[in-house]
């Protein structure tokens, strides 16, 4: 029945699956041909799969059990992508990362006991194969435990604050430097039975670092956190790839690992900060660049009704909105499609500016927005709209703070000073919601709160939108 | 014991603002404050005496009464010399009094023994005093109540229109000022339909009168004509001449000039002389919004519509006045907030705060004591003119595909040999199978990398669900390993290796069939 399929048929439908799976990436450039990019890597996966079952390396005493895998996998996943919310989005792809990082994990452990998948190395052979084991693992396993605490994080069942042992950073080269030893023990020993012990270790180091440097990230720097393991996912399957000697595996973890990386250098960038010091963590807590006294903004917040919020955005011509996190946790953003609706019918013109860090991963946002109906073409970029704010009537700040910090522009002292921020405050009044006047996650103090055109709607963001909805409509 | 705020009915003639509207009563009530009004004070303003009934306030009969029964008296006009005679010592009052021209009223209010505070002299430059502005606020509806009049004297549509009865041109304004009262003509003349043009001394309203819809029209002589406080000041000669002849230009060309040029202490300037009144077309309109000053036109009468040369020149005082419904309820929100400032315990007391900028500088008299001029404000030693620049220039714009600055030549340098280095070493030891799989590996991450530039950041979370998707490729390990074509199966684990592989294939599997469902749920609601 099985091993229907030669190896050259395999190989075949692999450069097959691996060209779905570039075109599927290459799909997401445009809104317009997105799903059928998602059709493609669908394909893809169900090309590669079935030419895995059918190939030589599957008998068919193992069917069986590959179906009920399937079957079992397939429903859970099913269930959960039916059922997550929007806003729980970041958590969701945290979570799968963590099951990409335990599967390298498992198929790596499998790879090192099966003598089947080391026979016929010898030499150099077998010590690229157990680095490759060593490797694979123990990126799985930082992926896998990282991931967990980062959905911990998103989730709010782990707090947000980054943890921050004393001299972290040697403890995270001591791990280091155990993982390299026993690297050494690793490659050195005799039986299979020898070589468990090191790798044991090894891999509880790895499950420690990435809970250590997960748990030192703070919230504002989720962004980066989930796009960096979503990275790691990819390396480790690219690992998992060379383990097996299999291309297909090695060039999709390349494309992810890539995709991953770049998009924390995208978020990075957009948060001025650099990659390293991501990682290293604990930013907004350390205090040791907190602005001096004398630049502390002064002057008096002016707070505004929802009614009054109301007549400004009826008077208007141009409405920018930025939504940010605030928006996300209250879960306004079906408010805000109305209220937008409201106004477009009166032929006011509502665009939203995004920030690329805005809310907890890349993007997060505009699901948002595309779940409550928001046509995407009035959504833009932060390098789209940031020129239209001087001719703006009215920008509404949706429960964010960093990221329309004018200190960012105006303060060389300031910690979040050069980071690009929209320039909200260049419109004619600008409407910030918030619950109280607390600092944003970056612990900064926002200026943009005591200019003379900014009027600040106090309040949870779902209940003051729908009041303003109400007001609007009567 | 809650003090009394009195409202009597203003007695200057013609003035139909009232200081207080029912909705406002209301307000101060909730501050602690009882409120009295005279009988008939919002007549004139379309305030009946029973919306304030119904709004919480006492009506008093007559003026001798509420005067005698109020702790603070609330105004729009300065007393007359008969109400300064009512006033009870100790008392409170507040209105506009405008000291320096009125000091025979600032002698015999001292001499009452009274606390005034004038809504005048507010430091306008506070950003906070700015919700307590009345003259802002009455600015506002003069500038647009000069459109008005200037569109009820003018003889034909201020919107262009073509109908089937012929071509109808917009008519064209020019605003000499853009001051609140200027910008007000400004954006109400712009709704009218009418094409703007504008010019103030001071440059850096500019871009406000671009923001309004109007034109900003240059003076071509360079001075700066900011003068501290909000106003403008007297300009050089050079700097007049050249005004004067964009004037005289500017007559000859516009249907309408509203004219709001006041500099404090000083007689309005004379912008528009004679002939220039003459060179306008016929059936033009002027309306001098700084006829009470002497005029910025040298045939305003103060007070009147007058014809002159065919052209209508309107010089009313009291265009605030002839809106009085409106500009009353501005007042007395102006009123409240400065009752909010000086209530803060909500407790209907009031504290005159002379450590407070705002209310040192509304102070004029205390407790007969004459306070004015106030001290020079602290605030107005900062910087009024252009806002500081941004020190930091933000970085060069970025939109996805060419991202980033490019490196620097030696640091690219530098990678290149550092690669170059790994790859030479790699080539030396490596086993040829291995190399082929690096291969691979190094071509594909450069595939990635050049694919997902192109990515749109809207939709950069579907990329890392659909990344995190086919990353679950990595279930063909698990596949493989299941159970392979065996040899010798008589040393191999296998109920380990079955179990490990099957929790993978279940973990992927989970991976997979989720995350490409969600990323099409995801898609499937991006739409235009």
């Amino acid at each position: 029945m099985s091993a229907s399929l030669a190896a050259p048929l395999v190989t075949a439908s692999y450069i097959g699956a691996t060209i779905l799976f570039i075109m599927s990436l290459g799909g997401l450039s445009h809104p317009e041909s997105s799903r059928r990019g998602n059709l493609y890597g669908m394909i893809g996966m169900a090309i590669a799969v079935l030419a895995t079952i059918f190939g030589p390396s599957v008998t068919a005493a193992g069917i069986p059990w590959i179906i009920g895998a399937m079957a079992v996998g397939g429903s859970i996943g099913f269930y959960a992508a039916r059922t997550v919310q929007m806003t729980q989005m970041p958590e969701l792809v945290a979570l799968m990362h963590s099951l990409v990082g335990l599967a390298a994990m498992l198929v790596g452990f499998t790879s090192y006991i099966d003598p089947a998948a080391s026979t016929g190395f010898s030499g150099t052979e077998k010590i690229i194969h157990e680095v490759e084991i060593y490797i694979g693992i123990f990126i799985g396993a930082i992926t896998f435990s990282g991931s967990i605490i980062a959905f911990g994080k998103l989730s709010g069942k782990i707090g947000g604050k980054p943890l921050l042992l004393p001299a972290r950073h040697w403890i995270n080269l001591l791990g280091l430097l155990v993982v390299l030893w026993f690297g050494r023990e690793f490659l050195r020993a005799e039986s299979i039975d020898a070589g468990m012990t090191p790798l044991m270790v090894m891999t509880a180091v790895a499950l420690l670092f990435g809970i250590h440097m997960v748990m030192a990230i703070g919230g504002a720097d989720m962004p980066v956190v989930v796009s960096m393991l979503n990275s790691y996912s990819g390396w480790a399957a690219a690992a998992t790839g060379f383990m097996l000697s299999n291309d297909l595996l090695i060039v999709i973890g390349a494309l992810v690992g890539s995709s991953g990386a770049i998009l924390s250098y995208i978020m990075c960038r957009a948060m001025n900060r650099h990659f390293v010091s991501v990682i290293a963590g604990g930013f907004g807590t350390s205090g040791g660049t907190v602005a001096a006294a004398g630049s502390q903004p002064a002057g008096e917040v002016v707070p505004i009704s929802a009614t009054e919020t109301a007549e400004l955005l009826r008077d208007a011509k141009n409405v920018i909105i930025v939504p940010g996190y605030g928006m996300a946790v209250a879960q306004a953003q079906h408010t805000v499609f109305e209220i937008t609706r409201h106004l477009r019918e009166k032929g006011i013109n509502v665009r939203f500016g995004i920030h690329p860090v805005a809310g907890r991963m890349p993007g997060h946002m505009n699901v948002l927005l595309a779940e409550a109906k928001v046509p995407y073409d009035i959504v833009m970029e932060m390098d789209e709209i940031n020129g239209d704010f001087p001719g703006t009537d009215v920008t509404m700040v949706i429960g964010a703070n960093d990221i329309v910090n004018p200190a960012a522009q105006d303060d060389p002292s300031s910690p979040i000073a050069g980071m690009p921020v929209l320039e909200v405050w260049k419109s004619r009044i600008s409407i910030v919601m918030k619950r109280s006047m607390a600092s944003g996650y970056a612990g900064v103090d926002n200026p943009l709160f005591y200019k003379d055109n900014n009027r600040m709607l106090f309040g949870d963001a779902k209940k003051m939108l729908d009041e303003v909805l109400m007001a609007l409509k009567v | 014991m809650p003090q009394v705020i009195g409202v009597p009915r203003e007695t200057a003639s013609g003035e139909k603002r009232v200081a207080t509207v029912p909705e406002v009563v209301e307000k101060l009530i909730k501050l602690g404050f009882s409120v009295s009004v005279e009988s008939g004070a919002g007549d004139a303003a379309n305030f009946s005496d029973d919306t304030y009934r119904a709004a919480g306030a006492t009506v008093v009969d007559n003026a001798a009464a509420l005067w005698s029964g109020s702790d603070i008296v609330f105004k729009v006009r300065g007393p007359s010399a008969e109400e300064v005679a009512l006033m009870r010592e100790g008392g409170a009052l507040v209105s506009f009094i405008w000291p320096a021209q009125n000091p025979d009223l600032m002698r015999q209010l001292a001499a009452r023994r009274v606390t005034i505070l004038a809504m005048d002299s507010l430091p306008r430059m506070l950003s906070r005093a700015q919700k307590m502005d009345a003259l802002t606020s009455m600015a506002g509806v003069t500038g647009y109540r000069a459109v008005i009049e200037a569109a009820h004297a003018f003889g034909r549509f201020l919107t262009g229109q073509i109908t089937a009865a012929g071509k109808v041109p917009p008519a064209k304004f020019f605003i000499a000022g853009a001051g609140v009262a200027g910008l007000a003509a400004i954006g109400t003349a712009v709704g009218m339909g009418a094409i703007v043009r504008a010019n103030d001394t001071r440059a850096e309203v500019a871009d406000q009168v671009v923001s309004m819809g109007g034109e900003f029209v240059k003076v071509d002589y360079e001075e700066e004509g900011s003068g501290g406080g909000g106003y403008a000041k007297v300009m050089s000669e050079g700097f007049q001449k050249a005004q004067r002849e964009m004037y005289a230009k500017q007559a000859r060309e516009v249907d309408i000039i509203i004219t709001t040029a006041l500099i404090p202490g000083k007689p309005a300037p004379k912008l528009i002389t004679a002939e220039m009144v003459q060179s306008m077309k016929p059936g033009s309109v002027i309306v001098d919004l700084a006829a009470e000053q002497g005029g910025n036109c040298e045939l305003t009468e103060p007070g009147k519509l007058v014809v002159k040369h065919g052209v209508t020149i309107v010089g009313y005082t009291d265009l605030p006045s002839r809106l009085a419904k409106q500009s009353s309820t501005l007042y007395a929100t102006n009123l409240f907030r400065l009752a909010e400032e000086l209530c803060k315990t909500k407790d209907g007391v009031i504290n005159v705060n002379m450590e407070d900028d705002a209310i040192r500088g509304l102070t004029v008299i205390k407790d007969g004591t004459v306070s004015w001029p106030p001290p020079a404000p602290k605030v107005a030693a900062a910087p009024a003119g252009a806002p500081a620049k941004p020190m930091a220039a933000p970085p060069a714009a970025h939109g996805h595909g060419s991202q980033g600055a490019p490196m620097s030549g030696g640091k690219l340098a530098a990678m290149f040999f550092a690669g170059a280095i790994l790859f030479w070493f790699i080539g030396a030891n490596a086993p040829a199978a291995f190399l082929a799989h690096f291969t691979v590996f190094i071509l594909a991450c450069f595939v990635g990398y050049m694919v997902v530039w192109n990515v749109t950041p809207a939709l950069h979370t579907p990329l890392m669900s659909v990344t995190n998707a086919i990353s679950s490729i990595i279930a063909i390990g698990a596949l493989v390993q299941i159970s392979p074509p065996m040899d010798d199966a008589a040393t191999r684990p296998g109920g380990w290796i079955l179990g490990m592989a099957v929790a993978a294939l279940v973990l992927t599997a989970v991976n997979m069939f989720g995350g490409f469902a969600v990323t099409q749920r995801m898609l499937a609601m991006f739409r235009r």
